[in-house]
């Protein structure tokens, strides 16, 4: 891999040439507009942009380990969860799999040779990089401490942190995850391949077109609202401050229109990717493909509709509480329909435990409990009760740590034989799928309890209340396991890169068109353009006795 | 019962066994529903994995199936939406009759008034056994007025009231959060909820020095000059405040409102906002003039002046909350 | 080394077909693509826009009448102006692409330079009004005064100023953002006109034009909205 001197070329003289090996040095990368190096360089930043907030996390867990605040002062705690929540969602989960596995795999599923604008593409990391380098100086020189939802009048009015720079950083990162949607929309719509129709698409296909529409028309609003918060805040407009006749209450309504939908800008990739691993490894076309695949859609659109059930008792009235909450519950119909599918699609399969699969049943357990934790939180009676409690704090880190997450873990693994061309330590992966999910499970489960207690969240120091301590400690433990959870496949993925056997083409046998091509591709991804005669999920052909199997592509 | 489960919260409102009742349904609902999920990958998973010789069987979908699986949830999500809709009624909808508690949040206390005029920090007493309704307004930030042992909770917001009410059921002492993000000390925004037997609360309530609200308000409307304007007679420049309270009031524009506290409020801070027919816009702002005390005194004291209800009223606390007339402390404006 | 020939090599490739990206399967793919590209873009843009239209309707219902008198010291006439000097700019981008399609260079170049002419006016008159604004203390913030304003309809009632200078504050908001996107076109179209002066157009290649010009439009539109939100919801006599 490092061997990039011309002088040694001829000693490669056998190998093949693929996107890693094409041109070596820093600006071959840094200039690529290659979508597999692209989806390189954002797995390299999304990965550093979640261990930073990875420790933040643990740093909260260990302020939280005592009732007392006795390890960080107030103000840093604060600016802990607030900086943990910012990266997390704007640095890591926004992008992580779109950019990473989406940008990788959308142009080969459809068997494109690339993204519709591969400059756009290589624009929109670099917004990226910009954004979180403008959020790492904000972190460095003094931090934030509104809260990542930054509710004014606190934002615009009262903090004296920096919270103009913070908006700013997500301002444009938020332009490069509008950037990345309207790519994967028009590479779906006019970039597919011969043969390729709508219902012939994988639903990662699906679940990413789903999530480029929300990126597509969420975003820009919460940019707006960046906008005008930042515009308060220097200039006192007015506009969100009950002191100058503005509402604050007009500012949670733009925050959440986006910031809602945002939830399954994370969700509906990793979806979308255990999708794919369900069916590889239950060797079956996916139970239900249509179902699938308009759930996804009727999640985006539906997505759209049910903001204000982050502001039950925020002061909205209570008829339009009782709309919110009844959208809520249609927005987990295809959710549930989702669920049901997947679980069908093992009936009468041929399951293989490998560990993609481990972590796809992960998915569903943890996802199941995510999901229906919401019907609690959409019940506007409890809500009342739980809302701004650890109650939603476990609810959203289960849909969002314990789904979104899983997926791509899942996913890396599912993949990583395509992108780096070899394969990962089987036994370590098992390994650290069972430790993220019991770790996962003891860090997150307590917290339902003590949201149910009646903890809040976002307290610093609960020794008003000691009795909370138990679950906390609980919960600080688990977070611990599941550091080591997560440590693991970044160790043993960058050690595979060197030590790791080289992996074929299809090491798992599996349907659609990126295992069509070389592990690792070539730079335009197909040797031939491919022709698509076949429906998707064909494990039935790949499955076939050899003589009648399909062996190559067009 | 469930008072001494350690994993439980306490419950010590009229409003918390209902809450928990719901609770306990969407658990035994929801578990269920989580069994079956996991049951069935389980066994598929083990019934069906990978043996040689043995390949999967293709299998389309199945509409019946998809339609079972939706429709079904959906029965049961309506269900739970109605009775959370009907729980949340009530938890919204003070009765008419309830003991009145003017609270003010600040970064970062709570600031309790009675209508009585006793005052207190991080502290409120009640009585056990009768309607509480808090009327809160913050001086800066949004809080948010949470007592997890009463299972109510109403954010706190700067430039209106919001409106929370309970009827405790237990004598004790319980927690008070703070659950809105409100800066450096948020998590010190604690206090205690004071639950007293009547015979106690009484002689809580009269312990203290200052006369009752209305009749500080009174005061505050006398030195402001307000009664200059606002006369008892059909003289005043102004409009006669008398049973204006809980009226409907006719606006130079056209509309009709009704005379709630934000109302009230609004015409002391704002006046020309929602100018009363009839009359010249010529009432000054007093944005800035008052503190928000003050304007909890002077509301306070118009609704004195238009008392009709029965005094010390013991009514039942969730008698039919849906059609209570009392106007909506949560709506917006 | 080794990477510079490849960066050069690619070069080569692009000046062989200079309109043909490498990734695209034929050109009918390429202009299909930047032309969804374009529209899904100005969808994102009404959105962006429509979280301060959101605002603006909220606040026009709750303060009305203070709505009125603010929008009543602006001054229509530099409005209505402006307006049509943007519907001019529209014409004036749909010859361009016509000019495109048709190979007329000379016309082309002439269209793209009266556009941004246009859009120069635009910005010209805007900063005229802003300064009117400065000099009658209308800007939100320290400074800000709107004493004496009478309620339109209300005789001997005044607009309340801390709502009029919300209406200010969405108008400069509004108004503002909307002329960083004539900016940003204004920087469009200079690439355009560099473009075409280099005869890099032809009718089988123009999409950059068509594409720039849809952004144009776009823009135009989005101040088609602005103008009577701001400048005659009470012009009535």
């Amino acid at each position: 891999m490092s061997m990039g001197m011309p002088t040694v070329v001829p000693q490669q003289r056998f190998e093949r040439e693929t996107y890693l090996n094409k041109a070596y040095g820093v600006w071959s990368w840094l200039l690529t507009t290659d979508h597999k190096r692209i989806a390189l360089l954002y797995l390299v930043s999304i990965t550093f942009f979640f261990f930073i907030g990875g420790f933040f996390a643990l740093l909260i867990r260990l302020e939280l380990l005592t009732p007392a605040g006795d390890l960080v002062q107030a103000d840093t705690y604060n600016k802990l969860f607030t900086q943990h929540g910012m990266v997390m969602i704007f640095f890591f989960l926004i992008p992580s799999i779109p950019a990473t596995l989406g940008n990788f795999l959308v142009p080969m599923m459809v068997g494109a040779k690339d993204l519709a604008f591969p400059r756009i593409n290589l624009l929109s990391w670099y917004l990226y990089i910009i954004g979180g380098a403008l959020m790492l100086h904000c972190m460095l020189t003094g931090g934030v401490d509104t809260g990542w939802t930054f509710y004014v009048p606190f934002s615009s009015n009262f903090t004296n942190t920096k919270f103009v720079e913070a908006g700013i950083a997500i301002f444009i990162a938020g332009f490069s995850s509008i950037l990345t949607g309207l790519n994967f929309v028009v590479t779906i719509h006019r970039m597919r391949a011969p043969g390729m129709t709508w219902s012939r698409l994988p639903l990662f296909i699906w679940a990413h077109y789903a999530t480029s529409i929300i990126q597509l028309l969420g975003t820009p609003v919460v940019a707006i609202t960046i906008v005008l918060v930042a515009a308060e805040r220097a200039l006192h407009l007015g506009i969100f401050d009950p002191r100058l006749g503005g509402d604050p209450l007009l500012f949670q309504h733009l925050f959440w229109f986006y910031s809602h939908p945002a939830v399954y800008i994370m969700i509906l990739p990793s979806m979308g990717v255990v999708t794919e691993i369900i069916a590889c490894f239950a060797r079956k076309r996916i139970f239900g493909y249509q179902f699938v695949a308009f759930s996804s859609i009727a999640i985006a659109v539906f997505g759209f509709l049910v903001w204000a059930h982050h502001m039950f008792v925020a002061g909205i009235s209570v008829y339009s509480a009782l709309v919110f909450s009844f959208l809520s519950y249609a927005v987990a119909l295809p959710s549930a329909i989702k669920v049901f599918n997947w679980t069908a699609t093992l009936y009468k399969g041929s399951i293989h435990y490998d560990a993609p699969m481990l972590y796809a049943f992960g998915f569903l357990g943890l996802f199941t409990i995510g999901g229906l934790t919401g019907l609690f939180l959409a019940a506007l009676g409890i809500n009342v009760h739980v809302t701004d409690t650890y109650f939603v704090v476990a609810h959203f880190h289960y849909i969002m740590v314990g789904g979104a997450l899983m997926g791509y873990l899942g996913g890396m693994h599912f993949w990583w034989p395509k992108i780096s061309g070899k394969l990962y330590p089987e036994g370590w992966a098992r390994l650290a799928a069972l430790i993220v999910f019991i770790g996962f499970n003891l860090t997150f489960f307590p917290q339902f309890v003590l949201g149910y207690l009646g903890m809040p969240r976002r307290y610093y120091d609960y020794s008003h209340m000691p009795e909370f301590q138990v679950l906390n400690v609980l919960s600080t433990a688990g977070s611990t396991v599941l550091g080591v959870g997560y440590l693991l496949p970044m160790v043993y993925f960058l050690w595979s890169m060197r030590y790791g056997k080289p992996a074929s083409d299809n090491p798992w046998n599996a349907a659609g068109l990126e295992w069509r091509t070389a592990s690792p591709p070539p730079t335009l991804n197909f040797d031939v353009e491919p022709v698509v005669t076949w429906e998707a999920y064909n494990y039935e052909e790949l499955d076939a006795p050899p003589q009648t199997q399909e062996v190559t592509v067009g | 019962m469930l008072n001494d489960f350690p994993l439980w919260p306490q419950q010590a409102s009229t409003l918390a066994h209902r809450v928990d009742a719901l609770y306990i349904f969407l658990l035994i609902v929801t578990g269920m529903m989580a069994l079956l999920v996991c049951t069935l990958v389980i066994v598929f998973a083990a019934r069906f994995r990978n043996r040689p010789g043995v390949r999967a069987e293709q299998i389309e979908g199945s509409n019946a199936l998809e339609i079972t699986w939706s429709v079904i949830p959906f029965f049961v999500f309506m269900v739970i939406f109605a009775w959370g809709a009907v729980v949340y009624f009530s938890q919204r909808t003070p009765p008419a009759d309830a003991t009145e508690v003017y609270v003010v949040a600040k970064q970062w206390m709570w600031k309790v008034e009675h209508a009585e005029g006793q005052r207190e920090i991080n502290e409120l007493h009640v009585p056990v056994g009768r309607d509480v309704k808090l009327i809160m307004t913050s001086q800066d930030v949004i809080h948010s007025f949470y007592i997890p042992a009463f299972r109510v909770k109403q954010d706190v917001l700067p430039g209106r009231y919001t409106v929370e009410w309970f009827r405790a059921t237990k004598p004790g002492t319980y927690h008070l959060f703070c659950a809105e993000y409100c800066g450096t000390q948020h998590s010190g925004m604690v206090g205690d909820i004071v639950v007293l037997e009547p015979a106690q609360y009484e002689a809580w309530i009269n312990g203290g020095s200052n006369g009752p609200l209305s009749a500080t308000g009174e005061k505050i409307f006398a030195e402001l000059g307000c009664s200059t304007c606002h006369r008892t007679d059909m003289q005043g420049r102004g409009p006669n405040l008398q049973g204006v309270y809980g009226k409907p009031v006719e606006l130079a524009d056209g509309r009709t409102v009704t005379a709630d506290e934000n109302y009230l409020r609004e015409c002391i801070l704002d006046p020309g906002a929602k100018r009363v027919k009839g009359f010249q816009p010529i009432m000054p702002t007093f944005q800035g003039l008052v503190s928000e005390e003050q304007v909890n005194a002077l509301v306070a004291y118009i609704k004195s002046i238009s008392e009709t209800k029965p005094a010390g009223g013991m009514k039942t606390a969730n008698a039919g909350a849906a059609n209570q007339p009392q106007s909506n402390g949560s709506q917006v404006q | 080394m080794a990477e510079a020939e490849t960066v050069m090599g690619l070069h080569q490739e692009e000046l062989q077909h200079p309109e043909l990206l490498h990734h695209f399967a034929d050109a009918e793919q390429q202009r299909n693509s930047a032309s969804l590209g374009m529209w899904v873009f100005l969808g994102t843009e009404i959105m962006f826009f429509g979280g301060m239209f959101c605002a603006y309707l909220i606040y026009r219902h709750w303060y009305f009448g203070d709505f009125g008198a603010a929008s009543k010291s602006i001054d229509a006439t530099l409005g209505a102006t402006n307006t049509a000097v943007l519907i001019c700019s529209s014409l004036t981008v749909v010859l361009a692409v016509w000019a495109a399609q048709t190979a007329r260079k000379t016309l082309l170049v002439t269209m793209l330079t009266i556009t941004m002419l246009l859009g120069l006016v635009f910005l010209g008159i805007k900063a005229k009004e802003y300064s009117d604004k400065f000099e009658e203390h209308h800007v939100p913030g320290a400074s800000f005064s709107f004493n004496n304003a009478p309620l339109p309809h209300h005789p001997g009632q005044y607009a309340n100023p801390r709502h009029a200078q919300i209406f200010f504050s969405l108008y400069f908001m509004m108004t503002g953002i909307h002329a960083l996107h004539m900016i940003v076109g204004l920087g469009i179209f200079s690439w355009l006109l560099c473009m075409s002066w280099k005869g890099r157009f032809t009718p089988t290649y123009y999409t950059p034009v068509e594409v720039g010009g849809l952004y144009w439009h776009f823009v135009d539109i989005v101040w088609i909205y602005l103008f009577p939100l701001l400048y005659l919801i009470d012009r009535r006599r």
